[in-house]
């Protein structure tokens, strides 16, 4: 009977939890639970303490755990927070293969010929794993990386259960769990058969009585790939302990990160900016190197008090290296324009490529760019000057009053999920709409005849028709005309954000017409037709 | 070239009265003014038609500078001719500029890039859009040196974009203004603002020097402009009541 290659796997329980709490700054010793669609996905040490399990409902973990911190699971931050630990076990121990974020598989020969056994090369690593910050890392050794990967689950298990019904547990203290050649198909046998076959094809089984891998690896062969086909025989396969699939190291990704720490730390944009300016265009020119631009890159920045700022930016075409260090300078600035102090020093920066794409899809025309290339460029001189949010590109969305219905993007971002404007909105204006929209609307009065300011009651009655109106504080003239009140209640339900005006439309005595808004403070002008 | 010939032609005519001569002079110098104005291969930008009508050359054309004072819906009736026609625009420093109203008069949004608040930087803003955008709008956030406003000129006529201007701006090329404003389909308590007439004072060089007057629907009733048919001069007479651009109020 043929047995599957010598194994090593590497295993890093709760990872998702710990690279969360990495990024969030929480302490992985609290009950912690990552849910995703509302259902526990991976939860701490302490959580699963208190009785969370993965597969649970949030509000059932939440009865069970009072203190439990909820966090949205994350795959893309699992897979970019384990990086480092693959490219730290890389160093001391080539061909690794990554199975999922937080295990690693390896082929064994190598590195127990190079460490002089497999105990040595199993505590080689999980020095290297402490060294990165990976607390409580396992190691298990088998026949084929499925059999390491379940004696790596085996050693914590191991370890509590002082190491009682292994076959052969090397003696190693409890962190690795290695079984002898050979015998991983009786290693396997007790257990569950869920862990090889799909949900469908366990349930199947089960009915027909075999609960545990080596009652499956019992079957005949030939039988088994009868009835469940080819992803039956692989399962079986797995269950006996002689897999077939070996280790597939990956091809380690060329580096493309730009990594700068600052000593002493920079405490002016400007500084930082032209410190950065040459690892910048370094960074392009090792991209474009190898025929590649990059469409989107994330700035992470570490300041002296221990804060961390970590934000996405795209490009609408591909980032030269001006445009990467003006996002370093628009992120540093945060959304006020400031050229001077920032809070706190700057001692680390950090610029990864999150979208490459290969240069053919960005080549230039032969007779050089289109038109709207050249207005992106000059648009991006102003955003330079100015700031991000300096230049902006409008769109209509959805509301009833009208600076809600202006939806303003920064030039170079995606237009957001836009609110229906086309959806009724009740109260908002019809046909005609008012060329200037106040940002901040404008104090005005509306006096009757009598001089007393015009009054709105409970039910939408006027107290006196307007007589005179006046902006801000100056000599109130005659209306012309005017009509009014229109209701506009939105958000009754919500106290906050509750609105609750009328709205007017008055044509002053010089022929100028206004959308006045009346609420509980006073007269204000809204918007004006000029 | 032509213009001095005109002058030369102008100067052999007969002319025996000394009073009648000065008339003749200063025609003659409105001829020059004008041929100078509309500068030898200056090209049509694409103008909305009811705005065409009001204009000295019956367009807007590239390199010039129109001051359009006091009023959004005339800034936004220039716009919409060369955004209507594919063309990018710009609109620098006027923070309360309407985008729905913008879009509903016809100018395309998606070419549309607005500078909110270009600060003490506007004029060097409204330079780096010109560089790129053929139409550009621009409210001065300060006084302009004559010098440094003829340095700007030669630069928009290098790069033939027009340079609309809400607010002052010395030596350009014409002046719109609304001189009064009649809004219709608004009573006493009742009814909705539907339409507007306008009287648009024209200002400028060459032969709309002496200040013409147009009467203008804007916007009308479909949300569109019109001219309205009639001369300028009937409108002219009329004792309107004149609207004045409410500088004041803009400082919000």
């Amino acid at each position: 009977m043929s047995t599957g290659v010598r194994t090593i796997v590497l295993w890093c329980p709760d990872w998702p939890v710990l690279a969360a709490c990495r990024e969030h700054g929480i302490d992985p010793a609290l009950p912690v639970a990552l849910t995703e669609k509302g259902i526990v996905h991976s939860c701490s040490p302490a959580a699963r303490r208190d009785g969370v399990t993965r597969g649970l409902r949030l509000r059932e973990a939440q009865y069970r755990s009072t203190a439990l911190a909820v966090l949205e699971y994350d795959a893309a931050l699992d897979h970019r927070a384990f990086e480092p630990v693959v490219k730290g076990v890389e160093a001391i121990v080539p061909g690794v293969q990554v199975l999922r974020p937080g295990a690693l598989a390896m082929r064994a020969r190598g590195p127990v010929r190079y460490y002089g056994g497999e105990d040595a090369a199993a505590r080689a690593l999980l020095e290297a794993a402490a060294g990165l910050g990976v607390a409580g890392a396992r190691v298990g050794i088998a026949d084929g990386p499925f059999a390491a990967e379940q004696a790596a689950r085996a050693a914590g298990a191991a370890r509590a259960a002082g190491a009682a019904g292994a076959a052969g547990a090397t003696g190693a203290p409890g962190a690795v769990f290695a079984v002898p050649p050979g015998e991983s198909a009786g290693f396997l046998a007790p257990l569950p058969v869920s862990l090889v076959t799909d949900a469908r094809t366990t349930t199947l089984l089960h009915r027909l009585g075999v609960r545990s891998l080596g009652e499956f690896a019992a079957l005949p062969d030939d039988d088994v790939r009868r009835r469940f086909g080819a992803a039956g025989a692989f399962a079986h396969d797995r269950a006996a302990g002689r897999e077939r699939s070996r280790v597939a190291p990956r091809t380690p990704p060329p580096d493309f990160e730009a990594l700068q720490h600052f000593e002493p730390p920079l405490d002016r944009i400007d500084q930082l900016a032209f410190a950065f300016r040459v690892r910048a265009e370094e960074f392009i020119e090792r991209m474009r190197a190898v025929r590649l631009v990059c469409t989107g890159i994330r700035v992470e920045l570490d300041d002296e008090r221990g804060g961390h700022s970590s934000r996405s930016w795209l490009h609408p075409h591909w980032f030269t290296p001006a445009d990467v260090v003006d996002r370093v300078r628009w992120q540093l600035q945060g959304s006020d324009t400031a050229d001077a102090g920032l809070e706190s020093a700057i001692v680390r920066l950090r610029i990864v490529p999150e979208r490459v794409d290969s240069t053919g899809n960005h080549e230039e025309g032969l007779w050089g760019g289109g038109r709207d290339e050249r207005v992106h460029h000059g648009l991006t001189r102003v955003q330079s000057m100015l700031g991000h949010e300096g230049v902006v590109t409008a769109a209509i969305g959805g509301g009833r009053m009208l600076a809600d219905r202006q939806v303003l993007v920064p030039w170079g971002d995606r237009a957001p999920e836009r609110v229906a404007a086309e959806a009724p909105w009740p109260g908002s204006l019809p046909a005609l709409a008012p060329a200037s929209v106040f940002r901040e609307r404008l104090p005005v009065a509306l006096v009757d005849a009598e001089a007393a300011s015009v009054a709105v009651d409970a039910r939408g009655a006027i107290s006196a028709p307007p007589a005179s109106f006046a902006v801000g504080g100056r000599h109130p003239a005659a209306v012309r005309a005017w009509a009014g009140p229109w209701p506009v209640v939105e958000r009754w339900w919500d106290a906050e954000r509750a609105r609750r005006v009328h709205r007017f439309q008055v044509v002053d005595h010089d022929g100028c017409a206004w959308l006045l808004v009346r609420d509980g403070e006073g007269w204000w002008a809204e918007a004006r037709y000029d | 070239m032509t213009a001095p010939r005109a002058a030369t032609d102008g100067a052999i005519a007969p002319d025996p009265a000394p009073a009648a001569r000065l008339e003749r002079v200063e025609e003659l110098q409105a001829r020059i003014r004008g041929m100078q104005a509309a500068r030898l291969d200056t090209r049509a930008v694409p103008t909305h038609p009811a705005l065409a009508s009001v204009l000295p050359g019956g367009a807007l054309r590239e390199g010039a500078i129109v001051q359009v004072e006091g009023s959004i819906t005339l800034l936004m009736a220039a716009l919409a001719g060369p955004s209507r026609s594919g063309r990018w625009v710009a609109v620098a420093g006027i923070p309360e500029f309407g985008v729905e109203a913008a879009a509903r008069f016809g100018v395309d949004l998606e070419r549309l890039v607005l500078v909110p608040d270009p600060g003490r930087q506007w004029l060097t803003v409204a330079a780096a859009l010109a560089d790129v955008i053929p139409v550009v709008a621009v409210r001065p956030a300060g006084r302009l040196a004559p010098a440094e406003a003829s340095r700007f000129a030669a630069r928009l006529r290098q790069r033939g974009a027009l340079l609309l201007v809400d607010g002052d701006w010395p030596g350009s090329d014409a002046r719109l203004e609304l001189e009064r404003s009649d809004w219709t389909g608004l009573g006493h308590g009742h009814g909705h603002l539907a339409e507007r007439e306008v009287v648009v004072r024209v200002t400028g060089r060459g032969e709309v020097g002496r200040g013409a007057r147009r009467r203008l629907r804007l916007p009308a009733g479909d949300l569109g402009f019109a001219a309205v048919d009639e001369t300028g001069a009937a409108a002219a007479s009329a004792p309107g009541i004149v609207h004045r651009p409410d500088f004041a109020a803009r400082a919000s």
